[in-house]
C-alpha cells in the first residue's frame, strides 16, 4: 500500500499555496505509507540554466565546495541551495550529462534526485510530516506537484527506494502497487543501456518510460505501451514540465480519486486527501477509468473533460 | 434527532454511540457531520436506526450492517456495505470499488455510478445502481440481485453462482459462465419490487436478465489438461 497525492493548478493565484496544500494532502496519506515520503515540485524556471537536485547522507561534508567544483568542470556559473539532505544546483542549460559525470568523480556518494528546468524532487525515509518539515515543503510555490507516501513491499526502505522517481528531464513518476515482472524487465533495460540504480520495482517502471521515450515515444505513447509491458498492479501519476498524467492498470484495484474545479485538478489515493482543498464540496469528483491514460497540461486551455495524451 | 460531529467526537466515539443503541431505542435518527472521507463510519451497527452521513465517506462505511438504514449524502469509498447482513444503505453520489462485497442481506442503493467489482461474492444482498457499474462486477456472486439502470463494464458475473443480474443498458462483456437469460413474469415482478424498494422509477420490461450458465458447477473432464 502507498499513498499518492497530486495537484495541478489552473488558477495562478494558488501557486504560492502549492507546497502548503500538497503538504496537508501528503500528511493525510500517512496511514497508507508511513515509512518514507517524497515530493516533486514544479517551480520557477530561469533562462539559460537548469536544475539538478542532489542528495547526500552527509550533506555538510559532501555539499561543501560542490558548486565551485562543478563550476570549474562545466565552465559556467553554478549556484547551490542546500535544503537539509538535499541541494538544488543551478547549472548551465544543456550541461547535465557533464555534471553527472563530474559528480560521480568528485562526489561519488552524492545521489541525483532529479534534473530539469523546473522540477525539484525531495525524498527521504521517515514519516510524511517529518519529511515535509525537513524540506519546508509548505513554503514552496509552483505550478504543479506530486507527492508520495511509501509502504514498501518490493524493496528496502531507503532514500533511493522512496518516490518520486525521475525519468528524464522534468519528468517523474510515483506508483501505488507492485510490479511483478520488474526483475526480467530490469535485465532487459540494463542491456539497452538504461541506468537503474536499485532493486526497486517502481524504478524499473520509471526506467521503462525513459527507455520508451528515448526510442521516440511521447509520454502518452509510453504510458499506453506500459499497459502492455508492465505486469502487476499500478496506479501511476507522472509529472512533466507542463502538467501531470494518470494511468491505472486494467484490474485497477489500487485506488484513485480525482477532483476538478476551475482552479485546480487534484489527485488522491483516497477522497480523504482532498477534503481540505478550496471548493471541494462543489468539485467534480470521480475515479479514473482502468487502462486509460489521462493528462492535464498547462499548454492547452483547461477543459472540464479529461483527455488521453 | 441526534447530531454528532465526527471530527470532534472521533470515529470510535461516534461508532460506540451508534453501537450502544438497543432494538427499542428512542434515539432512532442520527446525523453524522464532517465525515471528510473517514474510514469505517457507522460500521457494525445492529439496531433499527436511521443514520445520515453528511459528506463523502472512505473505506467500509456501513460494513457488517444489521437493521440500520444508512444514508450517505455524498460519494462512498471502497468496500461500502461489505458483509452487510440486513438493513439499507443509500448512497446519493457514486460508490467506489467492491461495493457490498460478500453482503448477505439488505439493500444498497446507489444514485450515481458504482465502480469495479460491485457486488463481488454477493451472498444475498440486493444492490440497485441508478447509473453504471465497473468491470468484474458480481464476480463469484452467489445469491441476491444486482440491478443496473445504466451500463455494466467488462466481465459481468464472472464465475457466478445463483445471483441474478438485471441490466437496462449495455454490458461491455460477460464473464466466464455468465449468460443472458429469459425475463419471465416472476422476474418482472421481482424487479418491480426491487425498483420500488429502491425508490427508482424504471420499467422492468426495459431490463435484460443475466445469470449463471451453470457450466462451472461440475468438473468437465475435457478441461483436465488445463490443470
Amino acid at each position: 500500500m502507498c499513498g499518492i497525492v497530486g495537484l495541478f493548478l489552473k488558477d495562478k493565484s494558488l501557486e504560492p499555496e502549492l507546497g502548503k496544500m500538497l503538504t496537508s494532502m501528503l500528511i493525510t496519506m500517512t496511514d497508507r505509507g508511513p515509512d518514507s515520503a517524497g515530493i516533486a515540485i514544479y517551480g520557477d524556471e530561469s533562462k539559460g540554466s537548469s536544475k539538478m537536485t542532489v542528495q547526500s547522507d552527509a550533506p555538510d561534508l559532501e555539499f561543501s565546495g560542490l558548486d565551485s567544483a562543478l563550476a570549474d568542470a562545466l565552465g559556467g556559473a553554478v549556484s547551490m541551495q542546500v535544503i537539509s539532505t538535499h541541494a538544488v544546483l543551478s547549472i548551465p542549460a544543456g550541461s547535465f550529462e557533464k555534471a553527472r559525470q563530474t559528480l560521480s568523480e568528485v562526489r561519488p556518494n552524492v545521489r541525483i534526485m532529479s534534473r530539469g528546468d523546473t522540477l525539484e524532487i525531495y525524498k527521504e525515509v521517515g514519516l510524511p510530516k517529518d519529511v515535509a518539515a525537513r524540506f519546508d515543503v509548505s513554503s514552496m510555490s509552483g505550478t504543479h506537484g506530486i507527492g508520495h507516501t511509501r509502504m514498501a513491499t518490493e524493496s528496502a526502505v531507503t532514500t533511493m527506494g522512496a518516490h518520486p522517481f525521475n525519468t528524464g528531464d522534468d519528468q517523474c513518476l510515483v506508483h501505488n502497487g507492485s510490479l511483478s515482472n520488474h526483475n526480467s524487465l530490469r535485465r532487459k533495460l540494463r542491456r539497452e543501456g538504461i541506468h537503474i540504480e536499485t532493486e526497486n520495482d517502481t524504478e524499473v517502471g520509471a526506467a521503462y518510460l525513459t527507455w520508451k521515450m528515448r526510442e521516440g515515444a511521447t509520454l502518452g505513447e509510453a504510458l499506453e505501451s506500459a499497459l502492455d509491458d508492465l505486469d502487476g498492479f499500478f496506479t501511476f501519476l507522472v509529472g512533466t514540465k507542463d502538467g501531470f498524467g494518470v494511468v491505472r492498470d486494467p484490474i485497477a484495484c489500487k485506488p484513485a480519486v480525482m477532483a476538478e474545479t476551475d482552479r485546480y485538478v487534484a489527485f488522491g489515493s483516497e477522497y480523504r486527501a482532498l477534503v481540505d482543498l478550496p471548493g471541494i464540496e462543489t468539485a467534480r469528483v470521480w475515479e479514473p477509468e482502468p487502462a486509460t491514460v489521462y493528462f492535464w497540461s498547462h499548454n492547452t486551455l483547461p477543459t472540464n473533460t479529461e483527455k488521453a495524451a | 434527532m441526534q447530531t454528532v460531529d465526527l471530527q470532534e467526537m472521533g470515529l470510535r466515539g461516534v461508532n460506540a454511540a451508534l453501537h450502544a443503541q438497543a432494538d427499542d431505542t428512542n434515539q432512532t435518527a442520527w446525523t453524522i457531520e464532517n465525515a471528510k472521507g473517514a474510514h469505517a463510519i457507522a460500521c457494525g451497527l445492529d439496531a433499527p436506526i436511521e443514520v445520515t452521513v453528511k459528506g463523502s465517506t472512505g473505506y467500509y462505511c456501513g460494513g457488517m450492517n444489521q437493521q440500520a438504514t444508512i444514508k450517505i449524502d455524498g460519494s462512498a469509498g471502497p468496500g461500502t456495505g461489505e458483509n452487510m447482513m440486513s438493513g439499507k444503505i443509500v448512497i446519493e453520489g457514486d460508490a467506489s470499488q467492491y461495493l457490498g462485497a460478500t453482503a448477505h442481506g439488505g439493500m444498497i442503493v446507489v444514485k450515481g455510478n458504482a465502480s469495479s467489482r460491485c457486488g463481488i461474492s454477493m451472498k444475498g444482498v440486493n444492490i440497485v445502481v441508478q447509473g453504471n457499474i465497473g468491470h468484474m462486477s458480481a464476480f463469484m456472486g452467489q445469491s441476491g440481485n444486482l440491478v443496473v439502470c445504466g451500463d455494466a463494464g467488462d466481465a459481468l458475473g464472472d464465475s457466478c453462482y445463483e445471483a441474478r443480474f438485471f441490466v437496462r443498458g449495455s454490458v461491455k462483456s460477460l464473464g466466464a459462465d455468465c449468460e443472458k437469460k429469459e425475463m419471465r413474469s416472476e422476474h418482472l415482478t421481482l424487479l418491480q419490487g426491487l425498483l420500488d424498494e429502491a425508490g427508482i422509477d424504471a420499467d422492468p420490461k426495459d431490463f435484460t436478465r443475466y445469470g449463471s450458465a451453470r457450466n462451472l458447477y461440475n468438473f468437465d473432464v475435457d478441461n483436465a489438461a488445463a490443470y
